[in-house]
């Protein structure tokens, strides 16, 4: 029997409630592991040891007092350090926000805690989740437990590390152009973006509003549909969380996809996505062909547009997302302001990274006036072309199959000189967001460097149930074991 | 050179709802500094808005009052900029598609009836206050007022005159205070008005360059402030010298404006769709719902009271002044009182009671239905027009009927021709020099005699009858 750290989140929710085992136990076992690892992985970055067993000996008690328990009983499930909570700090992985505490907790850390999920702490991430390899945390750097040397991928890289190294059942993220799928991919675990309005974003520190949305990074696709039931629905303070019904994503996963159509974007399959990569996909396509599913071309005419709007389009809302950030009411304050404007200029040059002020420039920027029709406006048409790619594309196929990032987990420095380059590394993961559909990222091998790779697979707006359904017959079917990361093999 | 002024205002209406804009914290912002806010409307991060209804409703009220368009789609954008009272750093508000547009207000002003374009208005929120010289000369910031509900109101450049401006202020607070938008209390900032004024050669379609006048204390000081301005731009140009675009503030205690801030031709709001909030959408049965609703306004309700009530149009537009007052007025003449009469005792002695004791006459212990019946009492002899006052001011007072108060005063009205007799004989005896003087031509005496008694019968004599009866006395 393996040991409750390496278990899936649906087997311990079902080992707690039954009493198999104690949340306390399950508890311990996890922050035993996270001391035996995370000096390496360096996945958290504060870990809430005592509230965390505190809660777990209240889910016993709850167990013992013969209250029914949630669907989460006694699982740890890790938080990217910009949801908002009430324990510990919010700090966004940013020096502007260090030791900030937040007054209230994030609608789905809310859901997480009525579902009587124990939560071990918070994740390193890129720097209030701008960028692709967690490399611009302000606190640490996060390393991918598959290689020491490589990057986990970001925005979320510590959600992922975390969950490729066993430091947690499962880890929420947030994407906004590929920052849940893409560290996945890396990390060799399940990551989704749901559709855009399945979650509630209060309480999630915003980068860019029209783009982000909240999601789980899992050890398996039935653990992804088991987050996603708690956390997706309308929520009242979120305007934008859509009020369709959440359906029993677990009950979705039939292993079947007989006669589903799976379209392939032939702009996706291009010079671009290296060929061991490549073959990766195609074997996972043959795959799911073997288990019934047609296949067909599709096209998406504006992909190659797609960097281009995001980034005209993301860094516009981040210039005045991050405003707020300016030393008067929480927060980080330079010390040697004298005027109120020194005390802006100073706090956000200081509290901000390189990355983060590149974006609020070109924010700043792209909506001055004179460039607003130039940039914002016209990026904000092809959105809408791209979106149109995609309707047109689903007339056609039930769900769309691509890779989810170019290449591998690189090394780190690797792109950190190259800004454009580090961009690229979202080419496949970025049109979702533009068109607010759903996307999955599903371990589809490893590389012969022995990193993992990830497939992506797109759905309909608010069909997550038909995405995840193809995910998991392709799981089922895959016809091998991910197996552990070393960082898991050697120090467990 | 003759020159002509050419005025547009922009007016901030601090809208009366229960809650904030974008949160559920209250309205109320003179409560303890700071004690009504809560993450939202302090901007604190992870936070999103949520548009309360009664905000588009109100100002849909108030738009469709202005004879305005509503926009069955419109959208909230953010407006950019940095200040210490801004939590979030941006402002949610409207910029390119406002919920209502194209309008006109219609105002009664020198020379007539003159029509003011009403350009847009747009709902926005309030920011914080900033407070200075607090704790050993500190300043804070009380976040009460983030997110209370504003609509802003702009106008066309409709106004040649200060006057026209004063007009159109009184006008349209009036309309907000019917439709219950905003308690438009100017010293605590839930109006302000501000000026955009430039003057040209008269004749000339161009425009010159204007200025601002913003932070009025009150309508006669903005007007005040506008014909200032006016002056002062037609003096500058008239000496050869040019306007310089800009902000000025208005130094109430010197009537002077004065230079705040040179209107930097950097400062760019940056404006984009609000991505946090649903477009608006106020369909055809939420517009319908909204005018069903709307009360009868100032003007129609002036025009009705002159033509069905035969009122004069100062005393239509003063009964009108408020939505409580003609509503009491229309109660009064209800239930059967003269209409030029009850507008008279409620201009008149009610008015100052109120007045005296602060309290709108809707609220005062007089009921419309007791009012009438005093007025009866005078009709039909009861209590003479004096004693009335007196009987009212008891009324005022007590809140009884005022047949109970003529009553328990022993009020009742003279009109026993023997008893005045009596009456009007004791004065006679007593002021025989009077007499004597009446009798020798001099008729202006008989005034002094009435009023004695007037006196004699402690107010209560029948005026006409006394008068008669005085009258034949003097003459035997
Ligand atoms: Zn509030």
């Amino acid at each position: 029997m393996s040991a409750w750290h390496e278990r899936r989140a649906h087997e311990i929710a079902g080992a707690v409630r039954t009493g198999a085992v104690s949340a306390v136990e399950v508890t311990r076992a996890f922050l035993e592991r996270i001391d035996a690892v995370d000096g390496e992985v360096n996945a958290y970055t504060e870990v809430w040891r005592a509230e965390a067993e505190a809660r777990a000996a209240a889910i016993d008690a709850k167990r013992d007092r013969g209250e029914a328990l949630g669907a989460l009983a006694g699982v740890p499930v890790a938080l990217k350090a910009l949801l908002c909570t009430t324990e510990g700090t919010t700090d966004c992985s940013s020096r502007m926000l260090k030791g900030f505490r937040s007054p209230y907790d994030a609608t789905v850390v809310r859901r997480l805690r009525d579902a009587d999920a124990v939560l071990p702490g918070k994740v390193n991430m890129d720097e209030f989740a701008m960028g692709s390899s967690t490399e611009n945390s302000a606190i640490k750097k996060t390393r991918n437990p598959w290689n020491l040397d490589c990057v986990p991928g970001g925005s979320s890289g510590g959600s992922a590390a975390s969950v490729a190294a066993d430091e947690c059942a499962f880890a929420l993220g947030s994407d906004t152009g590929g920052s849940i799928r893409q560290p996945a991919a890396l990390c060799g675990c399940v990551g989704v973006k749901p559709t855009y309005g399945r979650v509630s974003r209060y309480g999630l520190v915003a980068f860019a509003s029209s783009l982000d949305q909240i999601g789980p990074l899992t050890k398996d696709v039935e653990d992804a549909a088991l987050a996603l039931n708690i956390i997706c629905g309308r929520d009242p303070m979120d305007a934008t969380s859509a009020a369709v019904p959440v359906p029993d994503f677990t009950a979705s996963l039939t292993g079947e996809v007989k006669g589903l159509r799976i379209g392939l974007p032939k702009e996706y399959f291009t010079s671009q996505l290296g060929s061991e990569m490549r073959e990766k996909v195609e074997r996972a396509i043959a795959v799911l062909e073997e288990q019934g599913a047609e296949t067909v071309e599709v096209s998406l005419p504006h992909t190659d547009h797609g960097v281009a709007v995001y980034y005209i389009i993301s860094p516009a809302e981040a210039s005045a997302n991050l405003a707020r950030f300016d030393g008067v009411r929480y927060g980080f304050r330079h010390p040697d302001a004298e005027t109120v404007d020194d005390l802006y200029v100073l706090t956000k040059s200081d509290g901000f990274g390189t990355e983060v002020q590149r974006r609020i420039m070109l924010g700043t920027y792209v909506l001055s006036s004179g460039y607003y029709d130039a940039y914002y406006l016209k990026a904000q048409k092809v959105r809408a072309l791209i979106r149109q790619d995609f309707d047109r594309a689903f007339a056609q196929c039930d769900v769309l199959v691509t890779p989810t990032s170019p290449t591998p987990a690189f090394r780190f420095g690797e792109k950190t000189d190259d800004p454009l380059e580090m961009y690229l590394s979202d080419i496949y993961t970025i049109s979702a967001n533009l068109a607010a559909i759903p996307g999955i990222s599903v371990p589809c091998g490893l590389t012969s460097a022995g990193l993992p790779a990830g497939l992506q697979i797109m759905a309909r707006h608010f069909d997550e149930a038909t995405m995840l359904r193809v995910a998991h017959c392709y799981e089922q079917h895959r016809g091998f074991d991910p197996g552990k990361p070393p960082i898991a093999r050697g120090a467990a | 050179m003759e020159y002509e002024a050419v005025i547009g205002m922009e007016v901030h209406v601090e809208l009366d709802t229960r809650s904030k804009v974008f949160c559920a914290c209250s309205t109320d912002f003179h409560a303890e500094p700071n004690t009504n806010v809560c993450p939202i409307c302090l901007g604190m991060p992870g936070t999103l808005p949520m548009l309360n209804r009664e905000v588009v409703n109100k100002s849909v009220a108030v738009g469709l009052a202005l004879n305005c368009t509503i926009a069955r789609w419109s959208k909230m954008d953010r407006k950019n900029y940095f200040y210490p009272d801004l939590p979030k750093n941006y402002q949610i508000s409207q910029y390119d598609l406002p919920l209502c547009h194209g309008g006109y207000l219609d105002i009664e002003t020198e020379g007539g009836t003159r029509r003011i374009g009403i350009t847009r208005a747009h709902m926005e929120e309030d920011p914080a206050r900033n407070v200075h010289g607090m704790m050993g000369g500190g300043s804070g910031v009380d976040f009460n007022r983030s997110g209370v509900p504003l609509l802003e109101i702009v106008t066309e450049p409709d106004f040649r005159s200060a006057q026209q401006v004063y007009d159109y202020l009184a006008e349209l607070k009036q309309i907000l205070l019917y439709l219950g938008a905003s308690d438009c209390n100017m010293e605590e900032g839930s109006l302000r008005a501000e000026a955009n004024i430039s003057v040209r050669p008269k004749g000339s379609e161009r425009l010159g360059t204007k200025t601002e006048v913003k932070n009025v204390a009150s309508f006669t000081q903005t007007m005040r402030a506008v014909e200032y301005e006016i002056k002062r731009q037609i003096r500058v140009l008239s000496e050869g010298g040019t306007i310089v675009q800009e902000t000025r503030g208005w130094d109430a205690e010197k009537g002077i404006s004065f230079s705040q801030r040179k209107k930097e031709s950097a400062h760019d709001y940056r404006y984009f769709p609000e991505p946090d909030l649903a477009p608006v959408v106020v369909d055809e049965a939420w517009e319908r719902r909204v005018r069903d609703a709307l009360p009868e306004l100032p003007a129609a309700r002036r025009k009705r009271f002159r033509e069905a009530h035969g009122l004069s149009a100062y005393d239509a537009r003063v009964i009108t002044a408020t939505r409580g007052m003609a509503d009491y007025f229309e109660a009064v003449v209800r239930v059967g009182a003269d209409p030029k009469k009850a507008a008279n005792w409620m201009m008149g002695d009610l008015q100052a009671l109120c007045t005296e004791t602060r309290v709108e006459v809707d609220a005062c212990a007089v009921c419309p239905e007791d009012l009438a019946a005093m007025i009866g009492l005078i009709e039909n002899g009861t209590i003479s027009g004096k004693i009335a006052k007196e009987v009212l001011a008891a009324m005022f007072e007590t809140g009884k009927h005022p047949k109970e108060i003529v009553e328990e005063k022993g009020l009742v009205q003279i009109s026993d021709s023997s008893e005045l007799e009596g009456i009007v004989q004791q004065v006679l005896d007593a002021n025989p020099n009077q007499v004597e003087q009446f009798r020798s031509g001099k008729d202006q005496v008989k005034g002094y005699l009435m009023g004695q008694v007037m006196k004699a019968s402690r107010g209560k004599a029948n005026p006409k009858l006394a008068s008669q009866i005085l009258e034949k006395a003097l003459r035997a």
